[in-house]
């Protein structure tokens, strides 16, 4: 089945000198049209390595590989990095977790949006400023007309954030990729930021890739969610079974972790031990040094990602282990 | 804007004061009496009093720098010993030419400077990067009059495509300025052009790791629009910077440029008034020079408020 | 003795400490190309200027009038001037006596600077008079301001370091100062503070440290000012004056006779581009290493 977006066995690293480090390792999945894919994980999963990667954005010193990176049927695995970006505002658009450092200081916030509906979609200057007048309403930025010639820094983060919506909404994507868009706000203006985004997801009807380390924003937006641990895919499923029934340890001990505002007391459970060091990646599962019901297999064999169901994928080789209790 | 630019004045008026107590003062640093050292060793002590009467210097020192203060506040710059004429008039008589010679040379380096650094900085590591690096630390480590001597020497003297020396005002003969101003505008330039290369290449290479650059690279705009767009106007306040600073070191080195192309400039003015102990001449021309280095600070400054908005609200 | 002092002392002694330090930093300059090849010039001019005495064939300022305006040739490598002298010699021996106005400059510029940034960056009080002070003397430029001063205390090689100095210690003070205004909001320094340690101590211990970095680059580009500007002062007429050689005055004193023994201006001007590429490289390569955020 033709999706819009399609992975195969995608590997991100870095050569220097004290070694190669391992960021992402064959990483496989496809995104639907006017699907919203949650992409979770802490620091190190690798998920933002994996949106640049999707959209051709990683920095020169990292190296990729992959079987097939299929962008709108468009092959681009054995492509130039240059190819991507045809696709670059116009399919494809996407959202970084700092507005204030990823919108141009001297430039005006109108003149950053309408720069895309001229230089992608070749509209007159005219007409493209009174598009971005009606994006940024879409955005709904508070007196947008007026605001088309501020500058950044007279923004606050949830606007700045709007107005860098505004910026992926002119290209007109059929896939948003959002990097961690709540991370650097508020949590009131979080809310709001999430809000606008699943009204515009759903009034565009385009795909959209949330990546976030926060669980609560995944089960507010995502109808499938992608847990990432250590450059691996753990576990994908629909959201619902994600927190109803995960399979994999990772997934459990995440959901486990966040706090529960019924609990009266106890101390916050957390999953002992740190990310591995990415040049020095563990041999077979990269969970394993920290599951809690690993057996010997684990640390030998890499788990392949199996279907446990239909849209549930999950890279462990002893599924719902945590269900058969502790037996060494 | 404006109250932005009178602040700015307003802040270098004690810098000034300074500025024209140490033209004043410089006489001073002579070992010995001033007038004596204008006369030759052999003159008789009537003419040195004679010269430190008409040059005040028998006052006593407080009313020496009173009457020095008082004339510049009405523009009066003094009046040389050697020439007998008002210092003031000297220099404006002269300035045309060194101003011609500075700006072009400021043009020539600060044009050429940038698009070497940008072009530098877009094509980083590799060897376009390389020569132009190499070029300009070159051009930073020859002596400006020595190049123009070889210039001389191969373009004039060798291919006769240029006047050894001498100028031409453009009002008498375009060409002919063009011809007598070509080679020192950019024995002068050649120095700054290499630093200011360095600098825009230094500048370029921060701004392109910058988040904003990573979104302009995801609107999809080709690369030569992100760079252009949104590299360099960021890049643009360190760059106007040391384009002040070049400025300095293009108004110094005016003064031996025209020496080596015989340019009736003001350098020419003041190296004969420090050769020959001139004394007014030589204070009037350091406030005079001062002066003009001192404005294109502020200009500088006041660019900064035109590149940069967020400057616009300190 | 309360533990707390005991963390701002190091641990082992000052020596281990300060190898500790200084060992990475050797690491990174000796993998820096620019230092590499900046050293190596540098020395090459110092070492060449050293045994200029060993080096040179002939004597500097024997003049031989039946050899005048030699092309170079057999005897004479850069051939001869007006006067007859071998420039090779004069060449080295002008190397010798411009390095040491240049090191002579460096080392002024370097107490002077050092003294006036850091009183003025630590002692708020004196800040804005040495401040205005050295701006004052930073609007003129600094090679007017090289040649007025050597002009009025006469033309020889003393008064010649004392204009270089005048001439670059303000920029040297302001580097200083600002290193020192950042170190001292550091806190490692308040903590110092509360501590009771005295204000010479702090000074000279953590903040002239920091301080050091930046000074050391900013001292090597202004010993390749020094010997330009040396050249500049000679060719304009107010540089050490003749017979003893520098870069500067061979090519001045050689001036009316560019057409006919153009080799006369040649090697000394190339002579000034060795020394002064190979300073320029070295600062550098010192930058990059030491203080990869300092661009001018």
């Amino acid at each position: 089945m033709a999706g819009l977006l399609e992975i195969d066995g995608l590997s991100v690293w870095l050569t220097a000198a004290s070694g190669r480090s391992s960021i992402l390792d064959d990483v496989s999945f496809s995104l639907q049209p006017g699907e919203v894919l949650g992409v979770v994980g802490e620091s190190g999963s690798g998920k933002s390595v994996l949106a640049l990667s999707i959209v051709g954005l990683l920095p020169a010193a990292l190296s990729a590989r992959a079987r097939s990176l299929r962008l709108l049927g468009d092959e681009l695995s054995t492509r130039p990095r240059e190819a991507f970006r045809a696709h670059r505002g116009r399919d494809v658009a996407m959202i970084f977790q700092e507005p204030m450092t990823s919108l141009n200081p001297v430039m005006r916030v109108g003149t950053q949006i309408a720069e895309v509906l001229t230089w992608r979609r070749g509209m007159s200057q005219a007409a493209a400023n009174r598009r971005t007048i009606e994006l940024l309403e879409q955005v709904e930025m508070p007196q947008a007309a007026s605001c088309f010639g501020t500058y950044p820094h007279e923004l606050s983060g949830g606007m700045r954030q709007r107005v860098m919506i505004a910026i992926a909404l002119a290209a007109n994507p059929k896939l948003l990729i959002a990097d961690e868009p709540t991370t650097a706000l508020d949590v009131t203006v979080q809310a709001q930021i999430l809000r606008l985004l699943t009204h515009l997801q759903r009034s565009t009807g385009l795909s959209l890739i949330l990546i976030t380390h926060d669980i609560g924003v995944i089960a507010e937006l995502a109808e499938r969610v992608m847990v990432m641990y250590a450059g691996r895919i753990a576990e994908v499923a629909p959201v619902g079974t994600i927190f109803d029934a995960p399979a994999h340890p990772y997934t459990q001990a995440l959901l486990a972790s966040v706090p529960d505002i019924r609990q009266q007391r106890g101390r916050l459970a957390t999953i002992a031990g740190t990310v591995p060091d990415a040049l020095s990646m563990p041999s077979g599962c990269r969970f394993a040094p920290r599951c809690p019901h690993r057996r010997d297999v684990c640390a030998a064999t890499p788990p392949a990602l199996t279907v446990l169901a239909a849209g549930h994928e999950v890279g462990c080789l002893r599924p719902f282990g945590y269900l058969a209790g502790r037996v060494a | 804007m404006l109250r932005f630019a009178l602040k700015r004045i307003l802040i270098s008026v004690p810098v000034l004061g300074l500025v024209s107590l140490i033209s004043f003062a410089i006489i001073w640093m002579v070992p010995g009496d001033p007038a004596a050292a204008f006369l030759e060793a052999s003159a008789s002590p009537e003419a040195v009093a004679a010269l430190r009467h008409e040059l005040g210097l028998d006052q006593p020192f407080y009313l020496q720098m009173l009457s020095w203060y008082g004339r510049i506040l009405h523009g009066d710059l003094g009046e040389s010993i050697l020439l007998h004429r008002s210092v003031g008039t000297a220099i404006l008589e002269r300035l045309p030419v060194t101003l011609s010679l500075a700006s072009l040379a400021l043009a020539f380096a600060v044009l050429m400077g940038i698009l070497a650094g940008v072009l530098a900085a877009m094509r980083h590591g590799k060897w376009t990067d390389q020569s132009i690096m190499t070029l300009a630390l070159l051009g930073l480590s020859v002596p400006d009059f020595w190049l123009g001597i070889m210039l001389i020497f191969g373009f004039a003297v060798g291919l006769g495509w240029f006047p050894t020396g001498g100028y031409v005002s453009p009002s008498v003969s375009f060409v002919g300025w063009a011809r007598c101003i070509v080679l020192p505008a950019f024995s002068l330039g050649a120095a700054q052009l290499g630093f200011i290369s360095r600098m825009t290449r230094s500048a370029m290479l921060e701004v392109l790791g910058q988040d904003f650059i990573r979104t302009a690279d995801a609107k999809g705009l080709p690369r030569s629009a992100v760079v252009v767009r949104h590299g360099i106007p960021n890049a643009l306040v360190p760059i106007i910077t040391v384009a002040g600073i070049v400025a300095g070191g293009l108004l110094g080195g005016a003064l031996v440029i025209e020496q080596v192309f015989s340019l009736p400039g003001v350098g020419r003015l003041i190296i004969g008034a420090v050769l020959s102990r001139d004394f007014p001449v030589i204070q009037g021309s350091l406030l005079f020079i001062a002066l003009v280095y001192l404005s294109v600070n502020i200009v500088v400054d006041l660019l900064y408020a035109v590149v940069d908005p967020r400057v616009r609200l300190g | 003795m309360d533990s707390a002092a005991h963390t701002l002392e190091f641990e082992g002694g000052w020596l281990r400490a300060a190898l500790r330090f200084i060992m990475p930093t050797v690491r990174r300059l000796l993998g820096n190309r620019s230092f590499t090849i900046g050293a190596s010039l540098v020395v090459f001019v110092l070492l060449v200027a050293c045994f200029a005495n060993v080096l040179a064939p002939y004597d500097p300022v024997r003049s031989n009038f039946r050899l005048r305006l030699q092309p170079p040739g057999a005897g004479h490598w850069f051939g001869t001037d007006h006067f007859g002298r071998d420039l090779l010699s004069r060449v080295i021996y002008g190397g010798r006596l411009s390095m040491e106005i240049g090191l002579m400059a460096v080392l002024a510029t370097g107490v002077f600077g050092t003294a006036i940034g850091a009183v003025a960056g630590y002692f708020s009080s004196l800040d804005g008079v040495l401040m205005r002070l050295m701006d004052a003397l930073m609007a003129f430029p600094t090679i007017l301001v090289a040649i007025v001063v050597s002009a009025m205390l006469g033309a020889s090689v003393t008064n010649v370091i004392i204009a270089l100095a005048v001439a670059t210690t303000p920029h040297t003070a302001r580097i200083v100062r600002s290193s020192v205004l950042v170190t001292r909001e550091m806190q490692y320094v308040e903590a110092a503070r509360a501590l009771g340690a005295g204000d010479f101590r702090l000074l000279f211990g953590h903040v002239l440290l920091n301080a050091l970095a930046p000074l050391i680059v900013r001292l090597t580009y202004v010993f390749a000012i020094a010997i330009l500007a040396e050249a500049v002062l000679s060719y304009v007429g107010v540089g050490p004056p003749p017979p003893a050689p520098t870069f500067g005055n061979i090519i001045a004193g050689e001036r009316e006779f560019m057409l006919t023994a153009p080799w006369a201006m040649i090697f000394p001007g190339l002579a000034i581009i060795v020394a002064v590429l190979g300073l320029n490289l070295l600062g550098d390569g010192l930058r990059d290493a030491l203080d990869p955020r300092m661009r001018i």
